[in-house]
């Protein structure tokens, strides 16, 4: 009988685990340094810190495991968490929330895809600030981010921006009922890039403005505030959400880090209010956040700006290339018959001594270095990667011998 | 080359019926007395046609046991909402069994905004489970719960749930039982599916032609747009502090409780009703608030609050607390009627007399379970360490689904004879059941509502012991 994986899931290989653990010791490594905390949430919240308005897309919703749980008979339904943010806000709300929360996790996360060839579970590395808002934030995690992704050895990333109160704002001023405004921020935060052809504004004069924003792709701050000042007084919602996306983008350019403006660029969470970055390598999304100042509130907390960011592991593992590294020659013990004992003992020491070591077993053996005990205390200690054979009196010797201090 | 058709019973038998006539494709056994689930056409030799309950006709469809199927387009909806990448396609309007499926609620509400504003987790009962979902979606509602149920959800707005989702033909018919339709969410009709891949690979041109050419004339779209006309005034639940809520079921028992309660000394009102009242009172039990529901909805709806004590059989109980084993639900009277036993069921010429020829015959093998009590057939495989077993829910005519779409089954059965008819044989009693009175433990923690609780439980003992 065949036992396989569930489909839309993957195993994860020694090499694929190496890269994995370089890049969450980057993070963890970063995020320490920049003052951040790790928490970790669980695998199973309620459906309903998902459901509101202002929190998944309904394109993301219908996407969501969940189900009832062993004493569910009230109907109140558990999911599998479809991502970190939203746990990491009700985590920050029921632990007593504070003046400012810098947090990060590494989690998976559950989300249906029909085809069962791309991934259903998915790894992310998070990071979360809560409690202030502003450009040196946004800009903060922007940083962090792509140090993140330079200190696990990937470089040529490429950084796109778009902001969700500016695409609300232009939204908001199409004659479009705002049940139809929802669903087009929607489908665009869910990279449909194709929503707002055909739809204008009435006033021909937002029309102008309408289609110089929308071919904002690529362009830099100077252009920003080119259309800032092209855009008449009274449309004080667009001009504040320039003016934020400008803040932001202004900082960028003076600490030298490049970037493009896309206003198609969000992605699946309606949670977003303000700034929103997507990271890609190779043509490929890798991570990315924003800012979600309504978030907090929304799940019963205080008025709390937050911002955050995450990196898609799984992604960033086939990316990464194996770092080549000298790795600690690995020495196996086996024991002659009546000599058991002694073999825990030379392992302790063998390994203590800095060296991986196998207690052999079967007759495959890929150790560099080969010691077997007799159970007189003789040890012989063979050296494969030279064929050298040595015939060491004491554990000692044997150890100063793999050192390379006894070999003449 | 073999097409199997799936044919509904209920709402839709009679029409159905009626087009396959005039398309003389003559079936004997096709109307609402048939003993047998399986049909064959004179007509048409290569043809298998198998009668199900409307509900499974799209599932059955898409996984391909079927070809062509004839069912409402309602639960076609109710299957693609939930799984849009089902394998079933619809082909035709037939034109027939025209309906509309609303949103209702209580009298008291206006607008559908409404629902969910206060911040209260809304309670949605509906036979659609899946389109309720979409429903909860489509209003952005936050704290939402569903009750999916087997029948009656107009019975349950305002006290036990704030909005319904369920068919009728026009919207008057729920104005009329006082209940305030909020949308209309979808239109209607018989349809004709197909599986995809029997679309594609198989030619069913002349038994889909057949159907098409002898459709009777579309029924008329008449009135289903909801207007602002407002409902009638209807008795709801009018709970003072304490009182104790029972269910009692509608349907077929309705005349052994009747029966069991006047034998009891309880007197009831309007019990069964000829208007379709859903709140009979009884003078000798003024305490107790009642409402009519289906049975199989009972525990859960006991384990949720909605009522503190209900009448149901022991089956749906059990099946209940399969799902979930620390429910408050316990059972509190054997009423000693209805009795039934649960069985394991296989064909015939299968070589299997007992549990213990599970484990060679199906080693290896991918166990197909159909039953309408997927909680117990699912405790039921693991207990006999089945390893690869998948349960088919079914809503009834169960016996049609072996040898073909499921290998056991797992039914309740009287006599046996329903069995036998179909060329099945039992092969385990899993355990016997009877009507029973089910109540709430947390419920028996208030003092009024269990005195009230014993004073039904004495009553009822008493008019056993008596009978006997």
């Amino acid at each position: 009988m065949e036992t396989k994986r569930c489909k839309g899931c993957n195993d994860s290989s020694p090499d694929s685990m190496k890269k994995f653990r370089q890049i969450e010791q980057a993070l963890q490594d970063c995020c320490k340094s920049w003052g951040y905390q790790e928490i970790r949430t669980p695998m199973l919240e309620y459906l309903h810190l998902f459901t509101a308005a202002g929190t998944l897309t309904p394109g993301m919703l219908r996407r969501v495991y969940s189900f009832l749980d062993w004493d569910g008979w009230s109907g109140e339904r558990v999911v599998l968490k479809p991502e970190g943010t939203i746990p990491a806000a009700r985590y920050y709300i029921e632990n007593g929330g504070g003046e400012i929360a810098r947090l990060y996790y590494v989690t998976n996360n559950f989300i249906f895809e029909e085809t069962g060839t791309k991934a259903r579970e998915r790894w992310q590395g998070g990071v979360e600030f809560i409690g202030a808002g502003g450009a040196t934030v946004d800009v903060e995690l922007i940083s962090m981010a792509l140090e993140v992704l330079g200190r696990s050895g990937f470089s040529k990333v490429k950084l796109n921006l778009s902001h969700a109160g500016l695409v609300r704002a232009l939204l908001a001023n199409l004659n479009v009922s705002e049940t139809e405004q929802n669903n087009l921020f929607n489908r665009i935060l869910d990279g449909e890039i194709t929503a707002l052809e055909g739809i204008r504004p009435d006033n021909s004069e937002m029309v102008k403005i309408f289609e110089l924003i929308l071919d904002m792709k690529g362009k830099s701050s100077a252009f920003l505030r080119n259309i800032k000042a092209m855009v008449p007084t009274q449309y004080k919602d667009i001009k504040e959400a320039l003016n934020d996306l400008l803040s932001s983008t202004e900082l960028l350019d003076e600490l030298g880090i490049t970037y493009q403006i896309d206003l198609t660029s969000g992605k699946g969470f309606e949670y977003y209010t303000g700034i929103i970055f997507r990271l890609a390598l190779n043509g490929q999304n890798i991570g990315g956040g924003g800012r979600y100042d309504a978030l907090i509130p929304l799940l019963g907390g205080e008025k709390k700006a937050a911002a955050g960011f995450a990196l898609y592991m799984d992604r960033l593992v086939n990316i990464l290339a194996v770092k080549e590294e000298n790795e600690a020659e690995s020495v196996s013990i086996e024991a002659v018959d009546g000599s058991e004992k002694l073999t825990f003992k030379y392992a302790e020491a063998m390994r203590q001594a800095g060296y991986c070591t196998v207690i052999k077993a079967g007759s495959t053996d890929n150790a560099r270095w080969k010691l077997r005990i007799d159970n007189r205390g003789g040890i012989s200690l063979i050296d494969d990667k030279i064929k050298k054979e040595y015939n060491t009196s004491s554990l000692e010797e044997a150890v100063a011998t793999v050192r390379g201090e006894n070999v003449l | 080359m073999s097409f199997k058709v799936a044919l509904p019973k209920g709402r839709l038998m009679e029409d159905t019926a009626a087009v396959l006539t005039d398309a003389e494709w003559g079936f004997d056994g096709y109307h609402a007395k048939a003993r047998f689930y399986r049909l064959k056409s004179k007509k048409y030799p290569d043809v298998e046609a198998k009668i199900f309950h409307e509900k499974d006709i799209p599932i059955q469809v898409a996984v391909g046991n079927y070809d062509i199927g004839i069912c409402g387009l309602d639960w076609v909806e109710e299957l693609v909402s939930k799984y849009p990448n089902s394998e079933v396609i619809n082909l035709y309007n037939l034109g027939y069994g025209k309906g509309a499926l609303y949103a209702a609620s209580a009298a008291d509400i206006n607008q559908v905004e409404e629902i969910g504003s206060n911040g209260q987790t809304v309670r949605i009962a509906s036979e659609y489970p899946n389109l309720a979902e979409a429903l909860a979606e489509k209003l952005r509602l936050k704290h939402f719960v569903i009750y999916p149920l087997w029948g009656a959800a107009e019975a349950y707005p305002p006290e036990n749930a704030e909005l319904i989702l369920l068919p009728r033909k026009t919207p008057q018919e729920l104005l009329e039982r006082g209940l305030k339709p909020l949308f209309k969410m979808l239109d209607f009709r018989a349809c004709l599916i197909a599986n995809k891949k029997s679309l594609k690979n198989k030619d069913m041109g002349r038994l889909v032609s057949s159907i098409i050419d002898n459709l009777p004339p579309a029924e008329e779209d008449s009135a289903s747009e909801i207007t602002d006309e407002q409902p009638s005034k209807v008795e709801v639940w009018n709970l003072k502090d304490n009182e104790l809520k029972m269910a009692l079921p509608d349907g077929h028992q309705q005349p052994h409780v009747r029966k069991l309660f006047a034998a009891a000394g309880i007197e009831m009102t309007d019990y069964p009703s000829e208007t379709g009242n859903r709140r009979p009172k009884s003078p000798s039990l003024s305490d107790v608030a009642f409402k009519l529901i289906r049975p199989q909805d009972m525990p859960l709806q006991v384990a949720n609050g909605n009522f503190d004590i209900a009448i149901t059989g022991r089956d749906w109980l059990t099946d209940h607390l399969y799902q979930f084993p620390s429910s408050p639900v316990e059972e509190l009277l054997d009423l000693k009627y209805g009795w039934v036993r649960i069985v394991a069921v296989v064909d015939n010429d299968v070589p299997i007399e007992s549990v213990a020829d599970y484990k060679e015959y199906y080693k290896g093998k991918n166990v197909r379970i159909a039953t309408e009590y997927t909680n117990i057939a699912d405790y039921y495989a693991r207990n006999n360490h089945m390893v690869k077993y998948r349960i088919v829910p079914t809503w009834g005519a169960t016996e049609a689904f072996i040898p073909e779409d499921a290998d056991i089954m797992v039914e309740n059965t009287e006599t046996g004879g329903t069995i036998k008819r179909h060329n099945l044989k039992i092969v385990d009693t899993i355990f016997e059941s009877t009507a029973c009175i089910i109540a709430n433990k947390e419920s028996k923690k208030n003092k009024v509502k269990k005195a009230e609780m014993d004073k039904i439980v004495k009553l009822m003992c008493k008019a056993l012991e008596e009978g006997q």
